[in-house]
This record gives structure tokens, C-alpha cells and sequence, in this order.
């Protein structure tokens, strides 16, 4: 079967352990977690975790059903990529003095990325996008020297969705 | 009820005889000391067993558990004690027994600093636990029992654990127990979709050659007496698992045997033929299916299961129903027509006589000199009329009883299924006798599987255990060893296993023991063991290079089970 990037959305309850009862799914079937947020929802005491990974579409219904079977857990969903709208954000360190050549300009302009802060030794970049769109500026800073890099997991919303209250509303009334 | 200043073990002990618990199997240690000082006083409420082995003690718990339909429960300290318990813990969860344990836990200051026994048994046991949780304050020790109850016992059942810190224990609280009724999070009964439900009937009304295989969970729903009205009503040819023996009595006319591996031959091979699959409370276990490219690819399947994630996990359902079968089983028998299929039946008949002429008529009434399994537990299910409890180890032994036991009688099967653990069969026979007092428990066990827990034997002399151990002795790993013979090239790699004296060990410990080698002798011991008073052991010295047969190797289909 063809691997495919999924987004997986959970809400749980906020209880110790919840994270490693996920992850253990995942790994049981062998499954790389490619990236994983964790945050409280729209809701008080409702958190949130993205999941990505890439695995069949048999695979991962499957690992949701496994998910969602755990007690503490209110829902769970899965999405391709085209059903949500992500971002990850990136943080580029890169020396000041090499980006005093005059190009940092266009760089932010063509990136639509910003500056964090500006020290004598070293200049943080910022930047939010896709997966690809991160790797551009990447590539672009590579060329000044880039002395640290970092990115974040996935954070994404689904296009279509019923909203969590009404889930927890469903739920509750069962 | 609400008590003032009682110790947080103290308030294990209330919130345990709150939720009904009379029975528990356990083994103190240092950080679970509270609760066992808390224990003393209520002797007169608990009986608890001291076990050899916390393995032994969960494996109690879940015999306990089978056997009586409440849930198990156990008592082991930190570290070592806890970590004895996983092997328990994996067998409960894979086959859906209800089973609270409680261990002790380093003082919450310790937590983290690899002090004396401590282990992250919360991390370990997460896998193998429905539900887990750790508690730090002896106000929160209440809540979380209600809550381990609950979720043990509702839904699709299974183990969880409380993990109590030392402080928890002996830190004071108010009680008042309130029992757990609800959570968002989970839904333990399901409601039943009526489209699918019609959906189920159509299918059924419209077949000819539907077929009804069943498992634990009609057991686990108490949904046998409606298991039989649908069967009844609806004239289908049923098929059991491994665990779903005794779910309908075995003399029904419309039982026609065991599914899987090494089971019956009519009810693999037709799989393969019916127009319509129903599965209730079954999981389509590999060890049923064989190759699922194979399964039973010409039939339209029903799957009704209480958990959700068990629809189209292995065999794709035609119509998926998430429900408690005891609830479904009469809704669905409304909507479905009556009707007689004799003719589809008659077919499995055939079947079953090539099965009798060339297995099962020689496997009991052997030719050879040394006795057989097989004859001894036909023996066994026609001196008790398939109306004893019987529980079983892991390996050959298990198949032969499996097969040649007739369980009459819900509940009455107890085996380590999805796990396949060795060593289950003694303590899980002391559980199913406090489970069930009034029958007579039979623990029928291989000669490597005994030795696996043979402790236990300690627990059956102190607490005068009235279980009688029944040992299938062939002097092999006999299972294993029958995979080399065929797969292997007869290459019996460490195989061959030297035995003890199981007499003098069961001497050793003030237990009644015979140990036959004739046929002649059967008979009369087998009376002897079931009529004796107490525990008692019987060694059967069985052939050693027996192999059961029938057998779905690994990589066919039901429907290339073979014969011999």
C-alpha cells in the first residue's frame, strides 16, 4: 500500500501518561512519529496533539481506532494533507556580520520571514510556512552560514470538522 | 458513609469491600506494608490468599475473574512485586479480564531516584493495562478505585492498576466512597445503529448458507441465553473460539465445533463456503483465520463487537456493529426471519465424520499401548459431563482439551488464549475454585507448563484449595516440539525436557498424587481424582511423540486445514 502524509488530530483529557499511552500505538506497529504538538484546546483542561505520520491509509485508520480506544481520550482524527490548513515554524541562526552584505532585506521580503533579534554576534530569523517553504529560506541562509537551525512539529486544523464542543456535547450526552 | 482521619490504606481497604470484593490474591512487601497492616483488620471481611509469585496472584485474579463474572483483584508491593505482575497484566488485557491490581509504591519524594524497589511501573505496565494510574495522596486513593472499577469491568473488560506511593498509604483522609459511573472520555456502551442493525437482518434474511461464529464476548456480556434464542430462532450453524467455549452448550444441535488452528475440521473448511459471516464478540484472532487472504473472501461478514476498534481491523465487515451482544442479540433475532437450515448444516456433519474417522475415533480409542491425550480428556468430558470447570496451560494439552472437552456450561473454560502463557493453569485454577466454590475445578496441564508455576502448590496446601491438577505428561515441550517435526527437519532443539517426580512433589506439599501409565488405570483414577476430597494430583504419563491433528500450518487458509 502507498505511504501517505496523515495529520493526526487527538483531544484527551489532561492526565499524566496520556502522551506515552499515544506514542505506544504508534510504536507497536512500527510507526516513526515524523512530528508531534501538544497544547490545550479552545476548551479548558481539553488538549490537543497533532501527529504526523506516514503510513497507509489502512495503517493509520487503524492506529485512530486504537487511539480513540483509550480511555482518556475524547476524539481522534485523521486527515491528508489537503484537508488542513498547517504551519511550522522555524528559528535560523545566522551570523550578523555575514548578512551585512545588504541582502537581508530581500531575504525577508521573499521569504516573508522576520527578524527575532539582532545581536552582535548572531541574527535570528523567524519564519512560519510549509514544511518546503522552511527548507527554501534554508537553503537561501546556507549560503551566509548557518549556525543554528531549529523547527517545530506540525500544528493543523482540519478544514472539515464538526467543532470540539460539539463532540464533547455528543459525548457527554451518551 | 463518610468516615473522618482513616489512613489512605485504610481507605483501600474501604473503597475495596465497597465495590463487593471478598477475595484477593496478593504478596506483601515493604512498600505495600500499609495496606497489608490495613488488611489485617479486615480478615474477617477479605479472605486473601498469599500467593507463591505475583504472577501466580494475577493469574488467580483472572482465573477468579473468568470463573465468577467480577472482577479480580490482586495486591503486590514495588519493584519486583509489580514487575511480576506484567506477564498477568498482557494475558488479561489480550483476553479482556476484568482485574484490578493494586501495588505498593516508593514514597513520593523517592519517585524518579531509583530508590529500593522502586520501578516506573506506571511506564511498564502502560501497554498492558486498559486503564493505569498513580496516587500520590491518600484523599485521591477513593476516587481512583471507583474509577478502577469501573473501567475494569464496563466495556470491553480488561486489567488495570493502581499504583499507591507509600505516603499515600499511611497519609490520613476523609472517606466517603462514591462509585464511578461516568466518564466523557469513554463510552463503555455503545448505542446500536439501527442502519446497521437492518442492514444485518437483510443480510441474514436473504442468506443461504449463513454462518454464526462466536466468541468470549458473549461470555463477557452474559448474553448467553440470547445467544441461544437467536440461534434457535434463526436455525444458523454456530462455531466457537477458543474462548468462546461453553458460550452455547456443546450438545446443541446447531453446534457444530471449534474454530482455529487446531480445531475442528467442518468449521474451517465451510468458513470458506458460507454466503454469510456473523461474528459476535470475536476478533478474528489469527490463530482462527489462518491467512486472511484466504478467510472466507466469498462471504458477506457481519462483525458485532463492543469495541469499535475491532470492526475491519483484520477482516473487513460488510456491515459493522459496535454493541453489547446482549443487548443486540434480541433486536437482531426481532428483525430476523425464523428458519431452518438443516441442509447447510448436513454439511458440516460430513465433514465432522471424516474428522471422526480419520482423527478423532482414533485419538480415543487408541490402538497403540501408551495412552493418549485425546482419551483422556474424552474421558474426562464424558465422566463430568462437560460440566466441570476446566482450566487449561499452554500447548498440546490445551488444543487436545479444547477439542475433546464438551463444555456444557458457560464459564467453564479458562485458558490463557491470546497470550499463550505458560504457567497460567495453576494459579488461574485457584481463582476459578474461589470463583466458583460450588464446582468442581479440573486444571489440565503439560509437564513444562506445571513447572513454569509450580510454586503454587504452596497456595493450594495453606488455603486448602480444592482444585484437582490433572498433568498431561509426554516428557516434550510437545507443541514446540511437534513444529520441529514437521517444519524443522525433527530437529528437537532443547525440546527434550527432564522431569521431576511430580508425586513427591505434590507429597512435598501435602497433596493427595497418583501417577498412571496404563490404560486400565484411566477409569478408575480419573474417579478417583474427581470424587477425592481436597486438592489432588493425577500425572498421566501420556505418549511422548504425540501430535494433534487436525492443523492450519502457518501461511494456509481455513480451508487447507489438514487432516493428518
Amino acid at each position: 500500500m502507498v505511504n501517505t502524509s496523515f495529520n493526526i488530530s487527538i483531544f484527551t483529557e489532561n492526565r499524566i501518561g496520556i502522551l506515552n499511552r499515544i506514542t505506544i500505538i504508534f510504536t507497536r506497529r512500527h510507526l516513526n512519529i515524523e512530528s508531534i504538538t501538544a497544547s490545550e484546546s479552545e476548551l479548558e483542561g481539553v488538549y490537543r496533539y497533532t501527529i504526523v505520520v506516514n503510513t497507509s491509509l489502512d495503517q493509520v485508520k487503524k492506529v485512530v481506532g486504537q487511539i480513540e480506544k483509550q480511555v482518556e481520550v475524547l476524539k481522534a482524527f485523521y486527515h491528508e494533507d489537503d484537508e488542513v490548513v498547517y504551519q511550522e515554524i522555524a528559528l535560523y541562526k545566522v551570523s550578523t556580520k555575514s548578512l551585512q552584505n545588504g541582502s537581508s532585506e530581500r531575504i525577508l521580503r521573499v521569504h516573508n520571514a522576520r527578524i527575532l533579534t539582532i545581536e552582535e554576534g548572531f541574527t535570528i530569523i523567524e519564519k512560519t510556512g510549509k514544511p518546503d517553504e522552511l527548507k527554501l529560506l534554508f537553503n537561501e541562509l546556507q549560503g551566509y552560514g548557518i549556525l543554528e537551525y531549529v523547527k517545530s512539529g506540525r500544528v493543523a486544523i482540519s478544514k472539515p470538522m464538526k467543532t470540539l464542543e460539539t463532540y464533547l456535547k455528543e459525548l457527554e450526552d451518551e | 458513609m463518610k468516615n473522618n482521619n482513616i489512613s489512605g490504606a485504610e481507605a483501600v481497604m474501604k473503597s475495596l469491600t465497597q465495590e463487593g470484593v471478598d477475595t484477593i490474591f496478593g504478596y506483601p512487601g515493604g512498600a505495600i506494608m500499609p495496606i497489608y497492616d490495613a488488611l489485617y483488620s479486615y480478615r474477617d471481611q477479605v479472605n486473601h490468599l498469599l500467593v507463591r509469585h505475583e504472577q501466580g496472584a494475577i493469574h488467580a485474579a483472572q482465573g477468579y475473574a473468568r470463573s465468577s463474572g467480577k472482577v479480580g483483584v490482586c495486591f503486590a508491593t514495588s519493584g519486583p512485586g509489580a514487575t511480576n505482575l506484567i506477564t498477568g497484566l498482557a494475558d488479561a488485557m489480550i483476553d479482556s479480564t476484568p482485574v484490578v491490581c493494586i501495588t505498593g509504591q516508593v514514597a513520593s519524594h523517592l519517585l524518579g531516584t531509583d530508590a529500593f524497589q522502586e520501578t516506573d511501573v506506571i511506564g511498564i505496565s502502560m501497554p498492558v493495562t486498559k486503564w493505569n494510574i498513580q496516587v500520590t495522596r491518600a484523599e485521591d486513593v477513593p476516587g481512583a478505585i471507583a474509577k478502577a472499577f469501573y473501567i475494569a469491568r464496563s466495556g470491553r473488560p480488561g486489567p488495570v492498576l493502581v499504583d499507591i506511593t507509600k505516603d499515600a498509604q499511611f497519609g490520613e483522609t476523609t472517606f466517603e466512597y462514591q462509585p464511578f459511573l461516568k466518564m466523557r472520555s469513554y463510552s463503555p456502551v455503545p448505542k446500536i445503529d439501527v442502519a446497521a442493525l437492518n442492514a444485518a437482518a437483510e443480510l441474514i434474511n436473504s442468506a443461504q448458507r449463513p454462518y454464526l461464529l462466536v466468541g468470549q464476548g458473549v461470555l463477557l456480556s452474559n448474553a448467553e441465553s440470547e445467544l441461544l434464542d437467536f440461534v434457535n430462532h434463526t436455525g444458523i450453524p454456530v462455531a466457537s473460539t477458543l474462548l468462546g467455549l461453553g458460550a452455547l452448550p456443546a450438545n446443541h444441535p446447531q453446534y457444530v465445533g471449534y474454530l482455529g488452528m487446531h480445531g475442528n475440521y467442518a468449521p474451517n473448511v465451510l468458513t470458506n463456503e458460507c454466503d454469510v459471516l456473523i461474528a459476535v464478540g470475536m476478533r478474528f484472532d489469527d490463530r482462527v483465520t489462518g491467512n486472511i487472504s484466504k478467510y472466507a473472501k466469498q462471504a458477506k461478514v457481519i462483525h458485532i463487537d463492543i469495541d469499535p476498534s475491532e470492526i475491519n481491523k483484520i477482516i473487513p465487515a460488510r456491515v459493522g456493529l459496535v454493541a453489547d451482544a446482549k443487548e443486540l442479540l434480541p433486536e437482531l433475532k426481532g428483525k430476523c426471519q425464523q428458519r431452518n437450515h438443516s441442509e447447510w448444516i448436513e454439511e458440516f456433519h460430513k465433514l465432522d465424520k471424516l474428522e471422526h474417522e480419520q482423527v478423532i475415533d482414533g485419538a480415543i480409542n487408541p490402538s497403540s499401548n501408551e495412552l493418549r491425550m485425546a482419551e483422556v480428556m474424552h474421558m474426562l468430558s464424558e465422566k463430568t459431563k462437560g460440566d466441570v470447570v476446566v482450566v487449561t496451560d499452554v500447548g498440546q494439552h490445551q488444543m487436545i482439551t479444547s477439542r475433546y472437552y464438551k463444555y456444557e456450561v458457560s464459564r467453564t473454560n479458562i485458558t490463557s488464549g491470546g497470550l499463550g502463557t505458560m504457567g497460567f493453569a495453576l494459579p488461574a485454577a485457584i481463582g476459578a475454585k474461589l470463583g466458583n466454590p460450588k464446582k468442581t475445578v479440573v486444571a489440565v496441564i503439560g509437564d513444562g507448563g506445571f513447572q513454569m508455576t509450580v510454586q503454587e502448590l504452596g497456595t493450594i496446601m495453606q488455603f486448602n484449595v480444592d482444585v484437582k491438577i490433572l498433568i498431561l505428561n509426554n516428557n516434550f515441550l510437545g507443541m514446540v516440539r511437534q513444529w520441529q517435526e514437521l517444519f524443522f527437519e525433527e530437529r528437537y532443539s532443547f525440546t527434550d525436557i527432564q522431569n521431576p517426580d511430580f508425586v513427591k512433589i505434590a507429597e512435598g506439599y501435602r497433596i493427595e498424587s497418583t501417577k498412571i501409565e496404563e490404560r486400565d488405570d484411566l477409569s478408575s483414577a480419573l474417579d478417583k481424582m474427581l470424587n477425592s476430597h481436597g486438592a489432588y494430583l493425577l500425572e498421566v504419563v501420556v505418549g511422548k511423540q504425540e501430535n494433534v491433528f487436525p492443523m492450519m500450518e502457518t501461511g494456509a487458509g481455513v480451508s487447507e486445514i489438514r487432516l493428518n
